[in-house]
């Protein structure tokens, strides 16, 4: 009967009942939608290499290690002897290797020396391999395998020559126009940092840098040219960083240390889940801010909506009477109202979650192709149900304000409600 | 009222009824009222007489401070606050003198509101159909939202309500005011007509002295103060 009553009441009012949940249909999906880009963000986030066992490089803090070999961003404060790593290699433990060597860049897109072991082991996600969506992994020194976004912003094709640039920003002055690369391969989309790399051998690397002196331009009348520098020893000399994936997980830690303790150079070993985790730390910071900001949002919401209560209580005074002289206790007036609040606050959590599947399966495609973002269009995490009986919880706290003062009315006034 | 001494319960009783607000001289002094079932009482007086007063007492909408209200031998006194609205759901009709409907309900689910609170009424539905259609109106406006309808068919759908437990106390606080003429005298005949056949008491309130008339009982509030025994 309640239930009735509450329902044609709010029916009666559809005017006013529609914007009120409107502008909590709005809080809410921003709340969610904000919850869901968190979690998103974490997944993709700690979903950037995945398999890999350690990450070596020089001595540095383990961010910064993580920070330049797995997501491209920053630099490498030194770079490590081939030697050892051959050394390293051979270790009992080490299952595979990849080497990475870093500091070029085309069009402002990081480019990565590496070899064929980069695409047989490198993995992300759920121990993702990756995958070729066309074109085959380099074989030659000049030959180049792209990420997906690299391939589509700049619109590549296979067969294209492309020209890299020493350093990392987006201009630069020194280009490697001697030696340019052919696009063999690019890579499927894998929604990590992969996407927005260039990849090509460390052959390559060395080659492009042949006849330059440490650390600038080749020197005057010394440049090599493409054909001539293929006949050279092009093993390198140093390279960033490289991963490694042990035979087995219980040697993790004895091998970090092995590597922490190497006599030859000073090297760094991390574990990337454990750096990740420490990243992410750092980061939600920011989100857990960003998600006060909207539990205030909501607040503010209620608050408006429980003035609108309050202001049409007066109009719903001869409406309660009715009620306590057909033989509603006052308390009925009390459970009226916090239903009606209820069944608006259910309304707007549909309306939400509809509005937030819509919109993200809307966008799916363009988050995809634009920011590389892979988000899953179900906006429900185990943590959601806790948010939204949180909002239902404060709706209700909120509502008991109108609800108590129209009780106490109720009492007070008794039946004949002069208007 | 010596010819009515015999054992039937009376279906209002009032004793020593004393009632004052905070700080303020008892506006209503009632040594000793009683109504057999289905006599009926005027009760007129000027605004500020203590009669809204008197109807949320009957109504048990307000506790009886001192004295007693019997309503068909229930005392109010021995009741909760909630054990009174139960009382008033299933033993009380209360009739307002305009806007005794919620809107946004139809006119059927307004007669049936009571049977949400009372005790269970048999064949509710059944005799709202029985009483809308006594009372004059028609079917179609049964399923209307009640809104819709006009002052003197809300008045009538109001009157249904009231009688739907076939209640041993009806009460009316100037459910004419809001009608013209012809409409009040019909509605005075319908509603006392009515009650006399669900066997319910009216306790009638107005200050229209043209409806006394209607009535054998009368209770002048304004001698009820100065201390004149009623009845």
């Amino acid at each position: 009967m309640l239930m009735q009553l509450a329902r044609a009441s709010l029916w009666n009012r559809k005017g006013t009942v529609l914007m009120t949940v409107i502008s909590l249909t709005i809080s809410i999906a921003l709340l969610l939608g904000i919850d869901h880009i968190r979690h998103e963000a974490k997944s993709s986030f700690t979903s950037t290499v995945s398999g890999t066992d350690l990450i070596v490089g020089a001595r540095s803090s383990q961010l910064n290690l993580l920070l330049y070999s797995v997501f491209r961003i920053g630099n490498a404060t030194n770079n490590i002897g081939w030697k050892n790593y051959q050394t390293v290699k051979t270790h009992p433990q080490v299952a595979w290797s990849i080497p990475i060597s870093l500091g070029d860049s085309h069009r402002g897109y990081r480019v990565i020396g590496t070899n064929e072991d980069y695409f047989k082991f490198y993995q992300y996600g759920e121990k993702q391999p990756l995958k070729l969506a066309q074109g085959k992994v380099f074989a030659g020194v000049y030959q180049a395998v792209l990420g997906s976004v690299v391939a589509q912003k700049l619109g590549y094709k296979l067969g294209e020559q492309i020209t890299l640039s020493h350093g990392v920003g987006s201009i630069s002055f020194t280009q490697h126009k001697d030696k340019p690369f052919e696009v063999v391969g690019i890579l499927a989309p894998t929604g990590t940092p992969v996407d927005q790399s260039v990849h090509i051998p460390l052959q390559g690397i060395e080659a492009i840098h042949l006849g330059w002196q440490s650390g600038g331009m080749p020197a005057p009348g010394k440049s090599i040219s493409a054909e001539q520098s293929l006949n050279m020893d092009l093993e390198p000399k140093v390279i960033t960083a490289y991963m490694l994936g042990l035979k087995s997980k219980m040697a993790t830690f004895a091998v970090q240390r092995q590597l922490n303790e190497f006599k030859a150079e000073p090297l760094s070993a991390i574990l990337p889940g454990v750096a990740l985790a420490e990243l992410w730390q750092m980061l939600s910071m920011v989100e857990n801010m960003l998600l006060l900001i909207t539990a205030l949002v909501i607040v503010a919401t209620l608050v408006g909506i429980v003035t609108t209560l309050l202001a049409g209580l007066k109009e719903r005074q001869r409406e309660m009477a009715i009620l306590r002289a057909v033989g509603a206790p006052a308390s009925t007036v009390f459970l009226l109202i916090e239903l009606e609040l209820l069944l608006m606050a259910l309304l707007s959590i549909g309306a939400a979650l509809l509005i937030l599947v819509v919109g993200l399966w809307g966008f799916r495609e363009l988050l995809a192709s634009q920011y590389g973002l892979f988000i899953s269009i179900n906006p429900w995490h185990d943590q959601t149900g806790v948010l939204l009986s949180a909002v239902l919880g404060l709706t209700l706290v909120l509502g008991a304000i109108p609800a108590f003062l129209a009780y106490r009315r109720a009492l007070a006034s008794g039946l004949m409600v002069r208007l | 009222m010596s010819e009515y001494t015999d054992l039937k319960i009376p279906a209002l009783e009032l004793k020593s009824l004393v009632f004052s607000w905070p700080d303020q001289a008892p506006l209503l002094n009632i040594p000793q009222l009683q109504l057999e079932q289905g006599q009926h009482l005027f009760i007129y007086g000027s605004s500020g007489s203590g009669k809204t007063t008197l109807l949320n007492l009957l109504a048990g909408i307000y506790p009886c401070q001192q004295g007693d209200i019997f309503i068909a031998g229930q005392s109010m006194a021995a009741l909760s606050a909630s054990k009174r609205d139960k009382l008033r759901a299933s033993s009380i009709g209360v009739v307002f003198q305009q806007l005794n409907l919620i809107p946004y309900l139809t006119v059927l689910q307004n007669v049936l509101l009571v049977s949400a609170f009372a005790k269970k009424i048999p064949q509710a539905e059944q005799r709202a159909r029985y009483l809308l259609q006594k009372l004059g109106l028609d079917q179609q406006l049964w399923q209307a939202p009640a809104n819709q309808l006009s002052v003197g068919q809300q008045q009538r759908v109001a009157i249904a309500r009231a009688l739907l437990t076939q209640p041993a106390l009806l009460i009316a606080d100037e459910p004419t005011s809001a009608l013209d003429h012809k409409h009040r005298d019909g509605f005075m005949q319908l509603m006392l007509s009515e009650a006399e056949l669900c066997g319910t008491t009216v306790v009638f309130v107005s200050h229209d002295p043209a409806l006394r008339s209607y009535f054998k009982f009368e209770l002048d509030m304004e001698q009820l103060q100065q201390g004149v025994q009623p009845c």
